[in-house]
């Protein structure tokens, strides 16, 4: 086996609890240890599940020889015994062996604290991760984010990201990428709000998809993602309405071609299509229902229900009750 | 002027204020009081007062009344009987160009506090002509709470010269909030009979009988609904296809096809009422900002413009909200009395009179083909759809909801 190129470093220490940035740091590291060694496999241990002799093996030069990246996870938490362990491996570290130590900066033990001194002490590669809190900071991030990606925004335009998208920077920096292939580089306030407009549109429908079919665990999951990432009550109402309407009136008409049926009903083919679809077990009773249903939401929504949270959910689990009766 | 057909009471101004002999003599008795303040003499004590609130069902005439008692007050005729419909006075009033009579329509969903507290500044002026200052307010349910609390604390300390009459529903009294309605006086307007309706439309329409007859028996009480259906075959044309819909619905299909009817012709209904009225609006607020010319400060004329005119656009677009909602709420009130007379009809109680007697064919099939229970449902689906539609549920979705309803039964 050749020597390699590039020596990665052999210890690491992720310092910090902003999880994408820890996630990246842990990322760069492998990465670092595949251009060493194009075979180097990934293991990852939460320091708590982990005992002196399990570290041991580990670490232990494998028979193959195949590089290897070891990411401690939670090193905060580390009791005495492990964490000396992991000290005294510091001081005479394997060879072809990454370990990546990933510790928030606290600790409840006296141990546990001091754990990154030591790393420091024996010379690991430290990436600091803080939780960005300023705004100042998060902005940074975006612009940061933005540049990565092969672009550039305007100060409007990160204001306006932050507003629509939130302070999450997993969030922020999917966003941001998006952005950037979307509007040719050059990122704007007008083009976050069309992005944002999309993004929540597309959310409501893949609720509505889910519900129509009767997917009660899709629908569910679906809504509770567009309701965490702040995605409007009234478009979600209104994708459902759309979704239930459409169907009931692709099924009022009975099966026919998609593209006769289009001309008649003011639809594309391909709606009418997926709508022919979507309407194989409903019943008419059922459909029925769900146009009361989505009428009701929509009032609920524009402020006749106390929480409309609540009644987003009661109205999908409502529309996917109706689908499951079975004829009359 | 009297004549041999006219009661001495409905003279004049009130000749409007189609079958209500009882509020008419309390308005003319105020006016008469009035009058006589105007001229310096004693009033028959309590006959006038400065705040009124005129309650009646809708078409009763609410704001017909009020304007006749606005013109009645700023009659100029020196008779003991104001109200003559003939002086300057009277006429401008009725006309609603007098320069004392400020009458309120709010034109979005609500009056704002700002809008009112102008309106009360304005009322607090001494009245160019000598007589009253009046302010009608049309749909005084419509205040909102800000703007309610700004009009009482002129209404209880109220100008010696100024006269407040509001108007509202009097299915929804509690929508005029109790403290203002303690400090007016109530005129309660009753539905007018139908043969007021047919009279008045014959009289000063110049309808043909027979046609004022069938009119003023379809109109539910509602006078402007009776003339308009009496003078405009559109609306004739209008009512048609919405009683066409209970025995209309066969097909699951049907639904979807009479839905996008009625959304539709309520759109076109709006644009038909408010286009020419926007473009007149536009151009007369361009012309207002354009006479500023060039020179210094034309940039931020300009900006104020571009403000003035997107205000402008909000308050149209939510005019045109209001219509298509008034126009679908009529077809409603249609549908709803067609289920009302199939209830009725399957009760036999013959004594009572039908919403739609012209079309007792219709009903009677529907009576003898549907459960109670169904017909029952069915009205209920379109009493909701009026409530839906109150709370700005979007229109398609609440009337193909409704005509699901309207379908299955
Ligand atoms: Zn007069």
């Amino acid at each position: 086996m050749n020597a390699p190129a590039v020596t990665p470093d052999p210890l690491h220490l992720i310092l910090g609890d902003e999880e994408l940035l820890v996630e990246r740091a842990v990322r760069t590291a492998f990465e670092a240890a595949r251009l060493a060694d194009s075979q180097a496999d990934l293991t990852r241990v939460r320091v708590t599940d982990l005992t002196p002799p399990e570290l041991a093996e580990l670490v232990s030069p494998s028979l193959f020889a195949e590089g290897r990246v070891i990411v401690l996870e939670a090193a905060q938490e580390a009791g005495k015994e492990i964490a000396d362990a992991v000290i005294s491996y510091c001081a005479h570290p394997a060879d072809g062996i990454t370990l990546v130590v990933v510790h928030t900066g606290g600790g409840r033990s006296k141990v546990a604290k001091e754990l990154p001194a030591a790393l420091r002490k024996a010379g690991a590669r430290v990436t600091e991760c803080p939780k960005l809190t300023k705004p100042a900071d998060r902005d940074a991030f975006v612009r940061n984010e933005v540049r990565a990606a092969g672009g550039k925004i305007d100060p409007e335009g990160v204001a306006a990201l932050v507003e629509a998208v939130g302070s999450d920077l997993r969030e922020l920096a999917a966003a941001a990428s998006q952005l950037v292939a979307d509007s040719a580089g050059k990122v704007n306030a007008d083009a976050v709000r069309r992005y944002h407009r999309g993004r929540a549109e597309v959310t409501g429908f893949a609720v509505a998809e889910k519900a129509v079919i009767g997917d009660r665990a899709g629908a569910m999951e679906a809504l509770r993602w567009a309701m965490q990432t702040g995605v409007a009550h009234v478009l979600v109402a209104d994708a459902l309405a759309d979704a239930v309407r459409t169907v009931a009136r692709v099924s009022a008409v009975g099966r026919a071609d998609p593209f006769q049926l289009a001309g008649q009903l003011g639809m594309p083919p391909w709606k009418v299509k997926k709508a022919q679809g979507q309407a194989r077990g409903w019943t008419e009773q059922g459909l029925a229902e769900c146009m009361q249903v989505v009428a009701g939401l929509n009032a609920d929504v524009k402020g006749a229900a106390a929480d409309p949270d609540y009644a987003l959910e009661r109205a999908v689990l409502r529309i996917v009750a109706a689908h499951q009766q079975r004829g009359r | 002027m009297t004549s041999a057909t006219v009661a001495p009471t409905a003279s004049g101004v009130w000749s409007v204020v189609v079958g209500q002999p009882g509020a008419v003599e309390v308005l003319s008795a105020a006016a008469e009081a009035a009058a006589a303040v105007v001229a310096g003499g004693e009033a028959s004590p309590g006959a006038m007062t400065h705040a009124w609130l005129f309650t009646g069902p809708p078409g009763s005439g609410r704001s017909v009344a009020a304007k006749a008692f606005a013109a009645a007050l700023q009659c100029t005729v020196t008779d003991d009987r104001p109200g003559c419909g003939e002086c300057a006075g009277c006429r401008t009033a009725l006309a609603g160009t007098h320069a004392d009579v400020r009458v309120v329509v709010p034109e979005g969903l609500s009056i704002s506090v700002a809008e009112m507290r102008a309106l009360v500044q304005t009322a607090a002026r001494r009245p160019t002509s000598g007589r009253w200052q009046v302010v009608i307010i049309e749909d005084a349910d419509r205040l909102t709470e800000g703007a309610a609390n700004a009009l009482l604390k002129a209404v209880e300390e109220p100008p010696p010269r100024t006269v407040f009459l509001l108007c509202a529903p009097s299915d929804h009294p509690d929508d005029v909030s109790v403290t203002i309605r303690s400090r007016c006086r109530v005129i309660a307007l009753r539905t007018p009979p139908a043969s007021a309706i047919a009279d008045v439309l014959v009289r000063r329409d110049g309808v043909a009988q027979a046609k004022a007859a069938w009119a003023a028996s379809v109109c539910g009480g509602h006078v402007g609904r009776a003339r308009r259906l009496a003078t405009d075959p559109a609306a004739e044309q209008r009512r048609e296809a919405v009683l066409r819909i209970p025995l209309g619905l066969r097909r699951a299909a049907d639904v979807f096809t009479c839905a996008d009817e009625l959304v539709k012709t309520a759109e076109a209904e709006a644009s038909e009422v408010n286009d020419t009225r926007n473009e007149a609006e536009r151009q007369a607020l361009e012309t207002a900002m354009g006479a500023g010319g060039t020179g210094k400060g034309t940039a931020s004329a300009t900006r104020g413009a571009k403000g003035a005119m997107k205000d402008l656009e909000r308050r149209q677009k939510s005019r045109s909200t209001r219509t298509q909602r008034d126009s679908l709420d009529l077809a409603l009130v249609d549908l709803a009395g067609f289920y009302r007379d199939v209830l009725i009809t399957a009760t036999g109680a013959r004594e009572v009179s039908l919403n739609h007697p012209d079309r007792a064919a219709d009903v009677a099939t529907a009576a003898a083909s549907w459960s109670a229970e169904s017909a029952l449902r069915r009205l209920e689906a379109v009493l909701a759809c009026r409530e839906a539609l109150e709370i700005n549920v979007k229109p398609r979705i609440a009337i193909e909801a409704m005509i699901t309803a309207l379908h299955r039964g």
